[in-house]
C-alpha cells in the first residue's frame, strides 16, 4: 500500500513495534524488580546517575525498572479499551446506518448523549469506591473504559454506513435478496475498515489517557506498577514542586510517544480514508503552485506518448 | 423553528438522563464499597443532621422507597441542592461557587482562544496549501496525541521549572512574602495572569492543533465544491474566494466543536491539578483523596450541564449560519 | 458566421499531474470562437472537452497543469494571451468579459447565501462605482431577464426549484455583459421541458446581447440545433471540426459519424441505430498512433502507429467552393485513401 511507504508512518509504526516488545519484554529486562528498593532508610529521591539510570523515588525504588515493568498493563489496558469500544460502535453505527428509521434515532441519541458526557468523570465516579482487587483486572478496566469511548466511533461509522447503503453495489445486493447480515458483513464491513482503524487509535490513544490519569489521581490502584502508579506517586509526594523531575517526567514521556507513534500510524490510514487532502501536494515537489483558479502554464514539460518536440523553454510558473 | 425544539428535547433528555445517571450511579455500586464510603463518613466531623441527610442522599440508612428518595432528589437539584460535602462539610453548591469561576476564566478564555485562533490558522493554510503546514504537523501530531495532564505535566517542567517564566503553583500568589488581597485590583489580577498563562497554555496548546487541522481539512473539502471555483470566475478578489470557502468550512467545524468540548473540558479539569490551580479540577482531586462522594458527584452533575449548554450554544449558532439548518422545520 | 474573432486557442496542451506521473489530458487543441456565435465541445466524457474549457480560462483545478500553445482573447482593450496573464488581469477579464456555467447549478451556488448578494458580488468587484441601489436594481433587471421575479433576490438556493437554480446561474454569467459565456453541460441536470425553455431564452438573449457561447456537451444532436460550428473531441484530441450543417450531413471522421448514428434522426429516412463498438480509452493508456483506431471500422494499417494531425480534408471537395471551414483528423481524408460512402457525402446532396 501506498500510505505505508510514507516515512510518518513508518517512524511511527516502528516507535510503536519498540514500545510494544518493550512492554512485552520490559519487566524481564528490568535491572531490577519493580518493587525493589535500594535502601529502606533514606527518604530522598536520587537524582539519575550511574547505578540509577533514572534515580530513583522516595521509598528507593529503581524508577528505570518501573518504567520498563509500567508499560504492560498500561498499553494492555489501552489496547483492550480500544478493542472493545471498537466492537461497541460497529455494533452500534453500522446498526444506525443500516436499519435507519427510529432504530437510527434512538441509536444516535444514545451516541450524542454519550459524547457529550464527560468519561473521564464518570470514570472517576464509578471506579472510586471499588475495591482494589477489582480495578487491578484488565479485562474490567478496559471495558468499562471502553464504555465511555465508543461514541465516537459509532457516529462516524454511522455516517460511512449511511453513505455505504446507498451505494449501487449494496443496492444490488439487496435487490438480489443477499441477506442483510450477509450484506453487512461482506459488503459494508469491508469498507469500514480504514474508518474503523483509525476509530481504534483515537480510542487507544484516549484509552491511555484515561488509564494512566486515573492511575496518577489514584482513583485506581493496579495491582502490578503503571506509568500511572508512578505518576501517582510523584504527585502526592510533591515531585513537581520539589524538583524531582525523573520521577514524573520518563512515564509522562512514555505516554506522550505512545501517543505520538499511534497518531503518526494514523497518518497512513487518513491518506487512504481522504486521499484529497494530501494529493494536493504531490505537484508542489516539482517547484508548481497550484492556486485555484490560476492554473499553472508550464510549457516545458511534455511527457505521454505525444511528446512536444525538443524545444526546450524555460520552466515558466503561472504566477509572476 | 421544529429544529430547534427537537434539539431542544435532545438537551432536556441528555440533561435528565444525566441526572438519573448521576442518582443511580451511587445505588448501582457494589453495596459494601459504598459501606466503606459511608463508615469513613461516619468518622468524619459531621452532625447527626447531616449525616441523616448523606444517608438519604444515597439510600442506605432511610427507609424510604427509591421512587421517593429519587424524587427527593430531583427536587433538591431544583432548589440548587447538590448534598453535603463530607470533607468540607460544607454545601456542595457553595465549593462549587467559589471554585467555578476560576475555572470559567481559564478553561472559557482558553479554549475561546484556541478555538478562534486554530479556527483562523485553518482557513489559511487550508487555503495556501503551501507546505507550511508540512512542517507544522509534527509539532501539532505531538500536541493532539499526548493527554492534557502529560502535556501539563511537560508544560509545567520545561516553561515552569526549568524555564522560570511563569508560575506554576496555584491560581495566585500565596507565598509567605505575598500580599494580595483577592479583588479587583492591579497587583491580584497580574498575579493571576501570571499564574493562569500556563495551564492555559496547556489546555490551547494540546486543543489548538486540533482546530486547525479540522479547519484545513474542511476548507480543503470545500474549496472543491463548485460554488468556491464560480466566486474565482467571477474575478472577485482572493479575500473574498477564501470567504466564501470558509464560510461554507465553518459550519462543519462548528459541529466538531460541540463534539469534542467535553473532552476539552475534562482535559482542562485534569489540568487544573497538575498546576494545582484552585479550579473545579483540583476540587475532584480533593474529592478524591478524601473520598468525598457527594462532591464528586457534584461536580460530575455541574460540568455535564455545561458541556451540555456550549453544545445547545452550537446548535444555535450552526441554525443561524446555515439557512438550510432553519428550512429543515 | 464570420465574425471576428474573440477566442483563439492554438496547440493547447493539458496534462494532469507533472512529471513522470502527468497524464496528458488534452492534446494540440486549436479553436477559434467569433464573436456572437455558439462552438459546440461535444465527445464522449473524458474526451477532455471540459478539461479545455477550464483550461481556456485558466480555472481547472490541480493536479491540471497547461503545458503548451496560447489563448488569445480579443477584448475592448486588445489582444491578449490568458496563459501569459497574471492573477490580476486574470480578474479584471473574469466574468466582466468571460464567464462560465456550471454544469449543476445546484453546487455552482454557494448555499448559504442569498441570490442578490451572488448576483452583485461581481457588480461590486468589477463596477467600484455603482451603488447599492444600482447593484440591486440590475439584480432585479437580471433576474427579469431570465423570467424570474424579484421577490426571489432575498431566497436561498436551496428555496428555488432545479430549474431556477440554473436560470440564476446564466443571469449571473450575463450580469457583466461578457464577450463569452462558457457553458458546461449547462442543462444536463434538468428535465427535457425545462432544458428546452432554458436553451430558447438562452439563443434569444444571445441574438439580444450578442455575446458568443462555447457549449460543452456530450448530446451532440443538442449541439446540431444549438451551435454554429461544432468541435468533436475524442481521447484529448480535437478530431473534426465544421459548422454544425456540414458536420450533421457531412461527416468526415469515422468517429463523428458513430456519434452521429447513436442517435435517431427526427426527420428524413430511418437509419439502424449503431453506435460506437467498445468503449473510449483511458488516458493513461491511450493506444499508439490515432487514439480511435482500435474502434475504428476503417482503420488503416498506419492508424496503429501515426498520429493523423487535424487538416482540411482533401477529398472529396466541398461542392459550394467555398474555403471549407472544416477539418479533421483522420489518414482516410488526406488524400490518396479510398474515402468510404458515409464520409465521402457532400452537403446538399442526398445521403
Amino acid at each position: 500500500m501506498r500510505a505505508l511507504r510514507s516515512p510518518k508512518v513508518l517512524a511511527g509504526s516502528a516507535l510503536l513495534l519498540v514500545l510494544l516488545l518493550l512492554a512485552v519484554v520490559g519487566p524481564l529486562i528490568a535491572p531490577h524488580s519493580a518493587d525493589w528498593q535500594a535502601d529502606r532508610t533514606s527518604g530522598l529521591p536520587l537524582a539519575p546517575s550511574g547505578r540509577f539510570w533514572l534515580g530513583t523515588d522516595q521509598q528507593q525504588h529503581d524508577l528505570f525498572s518501573r518504567l520498563l515493568t509500567g508499560g504492560r498493563d498500561t498499553l494492555l489496558i489501552s489496547f483492550l479499551a480500544g478493542l472493545f469500544a471498537c466492537a461497541l460502535s460497529v455494533v452500534v453505527g453500522v446498526t444506525a446506518g443500516f436499519v435507519g428509521g427510529l432504530v437510527d434515532d434512538l441509536l444516535s441519541a444514545l451516541a450524542n448523549i454519550f459524547l457529550a458526557l464527560p468519561g473521564l468523570l464518570i470514570l472517576m465516579v464509578i471506579m472510586k469506591p471499588l475495591p482494589p482487587s477489582e480495578t487491578s483486572d484488565p479485562l474490567l478496566i478496559g471495558s468499562v473504559i471502553a464504555l465511555t469511548a465508543w461514541a465516537w466511533g459509532a457516529r462516524v461509522l454511522r455516517a460511512q454506513t449511511l453513505a455505504l447503503r446507498a451505494a449501487d453495489y449494496v443496492e444490488a445486493a439487496r435487490v438480489i435478496g443477499e441477506r442483510t447480515w450477509r450484506i453487512i458483513l461482506f459488503e459494508v464491513v469491508p469498507n469500514l475498515l480504514p474508518i474503523l482503524a483509525s476509530a481504534f487509535i483515537f480510542t487507544v490513544i484516549y484509552g491511555i489517557g484515561t488509564y494512566t490519569a486515573l492511575a496518577w489521581l489514584g482513583v485506581i490502584s493496579p495491582a502490578s506498577v503503571t506509568w500511572g502508579t508512578v505518576l501517582n506517586e510523584a504527585q502526592s509526594s510533591g515531585a513537581a514542586v520539589n524538583g524531582y523531575w525523573w520521577w514524573y517526567l520518563p512515564p509522562a514521556l512514555a505516554v506522550a510517544l505512545v501517543g505520538i507513534a499511534l497518531a503518526l500510524v494514523n497518518f497512513g490510514i487518513d491518506e487512504v480514508i481522504n486521499p484529497r487532502l494530501t494529493s494536493a501536494r504531490t505537484g508542489r515537489a516539482r517547484g508548481v503552485v497550484f492556486r485555484l483558479g490560476l492554473t499553472p502554464v508550464l510549457k516545458s514539460a511534455a511527457p505521454g506518448p505525444a511528446a512536444a518536440p525538443s524545444n526546450p523553454v524555460p520552466l515558466k510558473e503561472a504566477q509572476p | 423553528m421544529r429544529t430547534l425544539l427537537r434539539r431542544l428535547g435532545f438537551y432536556l433528555l441528555a440533561g435528565f438522563a444525566a441526572v438519573t445517571l448521576n442518582f443511580f450511579l451511587a445505588r448501582l455500586l457494589p453495596g459494601s464499597a459504598l459501606q466503606n464510603a459511608l463508615a469513613k463518613l461516619r468518622g468524619a466531623n459531621l452532625d447527626p443532621a447531616a449525616i441523616r441527610a448523606l444517608e438519604a442522599q444515597y439510600g442506605t440508612g432511610a427507609d424510604h422507597s427509591l421512587p421517593s428518595q429519587y424524587l427527593t432528589y430531583l427536587s433538591g437539584l431544583l432548589h440548587g441542592d447538590l448534598g453535603l460535602s463530607t470533607s468540607q462539610s460544607a454545601p456542595v453548591s457553595s465549593i462549587l461557587g467559589s471554585t467555578l469561576p476560576w475555572t470559567l476564566g481559564l478553561v472559557g478564555t482558553a479554549t475561546a482562544l484556541a478555538f478562534v485562533v486554530g479556527t483562523l490558522a485553518g482557513i489559511v493554510v487550508g487555503w495556501k496549501r503551501n507546505g507550511l503546514l508540512d512542517g507544522l504537523l509534527p509539532a501539532a501530531t505531538f500536541f493532539q496525541s499526548v493527554p492534557y495532564f502529560i502535556l501539563a505535566f511537560l508544560v509545567m517542567m520545561t516553561l515552569g521549572y526549568f524555564g522560570g517564566f511563569f508560575p506554576y503553583q496555584n491560581g495566585y500568589d500565596i507565598g509567605r512574602h505575598a500580599h494580595l488581597t483577592p479583588g479587583w485590583n492591579g497587583p491580584f489580577v497580574t498575579s493571576v495572569i501570571e499564574h493562569g498563562t500556563l495551564p492555559a497554555l496547556t489546555v490551547v496548546l494540546a486543543s489548538l492543533a486540533g482546530w486547525v487541522i479540522g479547519m484545513r481539512n474542511m476548507m480543503i473539502t470545500t474549496m472543491d465544491e463548485d460554488y468556491v471555483l464560480v466566486a474565482a470566475a467571477k474575478g472577485l478578489p482572493q479575500w473574498r474566494v477564501a470567504a466564501v470557502a470558509a464560510r461554507n468550512a465553518i459550519l462543519p467545524t462548528i459541529s466538531n466543536f460541540a463534539l469534542s468540548i467535553s473532552l476539552v473540558v475534562t482535559g482542562s479539569l485534569v489540568t487544573e491539578i497538575v498546576f494545582t490551580y484552585p479550579g473545579v479540577g483540583w476540587q475532584i482531586y480533593q474529592a478524591i483523596l478524601t473520598g468525598d462522594y457527594p462532591l464528586l458527584q457534584g461536580i460530575l452533575l455541574v460540568v455535564v450541564f455545561t458541556v451540555l449548554a456550549v453544545n445547545l450554544v452550537a446548535d444555535l449558532a450552526y441554525v443561524a449560519l446555515d439557512p438550510r439548518a432553519r428550512k429543515e422545520a | 458566421m464570420t465574425g471576428e474573432p474573440v477566442l483563439e486557442v492554438r496547440d493547447l496542451c493539458v496534462d494532469y499531474g507533472v512529471g513522470p506521473g502527468g497524464v496528458r489530458a488534452v492534446t494540440d487543441a486549436t479553436l477559434t470562437l467569433r464573436r456572437g456565435e455558439v462552438l459546440g465541445l461535444a465527445g464522449e466524457s473524458g474526451s477532455g472537452k471540459s478539461t479545455l474549457a477550464y483550461a481556456v480560462t485558466r480555472l481547472l483545478r490541480a493536479p491540471g497543469v497547461i503545458t503548451g500553445g496560447e489563448v488569445r482573447f480579443h477584448g475592448p482593450d486588445g489582444v491578449l494571451d490568458l496563459l501569459e496573464a497574471d492573477a490580476a488581469t486574470l480578474r479584471r477579464v473574469r466574468w466582466d468579459q468571460i464567464s462560465v456555467v456550471f454544469q449543476s447549478a445546484m453546487h455552482a451556488l454557494n448555499p448559504v447565501a442569498r441570490i442578490d448578494a451572488q448576483l452583485t458580488d461581481a457588480l461590486r468587484a468589477h463596477r467600484a462605482r455603482l451603488g447599492a441601489a444600482e447593484r440591486r436594481e440590475r439584480a432585479v433587471e437580471l433576474l427579469r431577464l431570465v423570467g424570474i421575479g424579484e421577490e426571489r433576490l432575498r431566497s436561498y438556493p436551496h428555496e428555488l426549484s432545479g430549474g431556477m437554480r440554473q436560470r440564476v446561474m446564466i443571469a449571473m454569467a450575463l450580469a457583466l455583459e461578457p464577450r463569452v459565456v462558457i457553458m458546461d453541460e449547462p442543462t444536463t441536470a434538468l428535465d427535457v421541458v425545462t432544458q428546452r425553455e432554458i436553451l430558447d431564452e438562452l439563443m434569444q438573449l444571445k441574438d439580444r446581447l450578442g455575446f458568443a457561447i462555447v457549449f460543452i456537451t456530450h448530446d451532440l444532436s443538442l449541439l446540431i440545433e444549438l451551435a454554429d460550428t461544432i468541435a468533436i473531441m475524442y481521447a484529448g484530441r480535437i478530431v473534426e471540426l465544421a459548422d454544425a450543417q456540414r458536420l450533421f450531413h457531412s461527416p468526415r471522421h469515422p468517429y463523428t459519424l458513430g456519434l452521429l448514428n447513436s442517435f435517431p434522426a427526427l426527420h428524413g429516412e430511418r437509419v439502424r441505430m449503431e453506435g460506437i463498438p467498445g468503449s473510449p480509452p483511458a488516458l493513461t493508456a491511450l493506444p499508439a498512433g490515432c487514439a480511435f483506431h482500435p474502434r475504428c471500422p476503417f482503420a488503416l494499417a498506419r492508424c496503429a502507429h501515426d498520429v493523423p494531425r487535424l487538416t482540411e480534408p482533401a477529398e472529396p471537395a466541398e461542392p459550394d467552393g467555398a474555403p471549407a471551414a472544416r477539418s479533421a483528423a483522420c489518414w482516410l481524408h488526406t488524400g490518396g485513401e479510398h474515402v468510404p460512402a458515409p464520409l465521402a457525402r457532400v452537403l446538399g446532396s442526398t445521403p
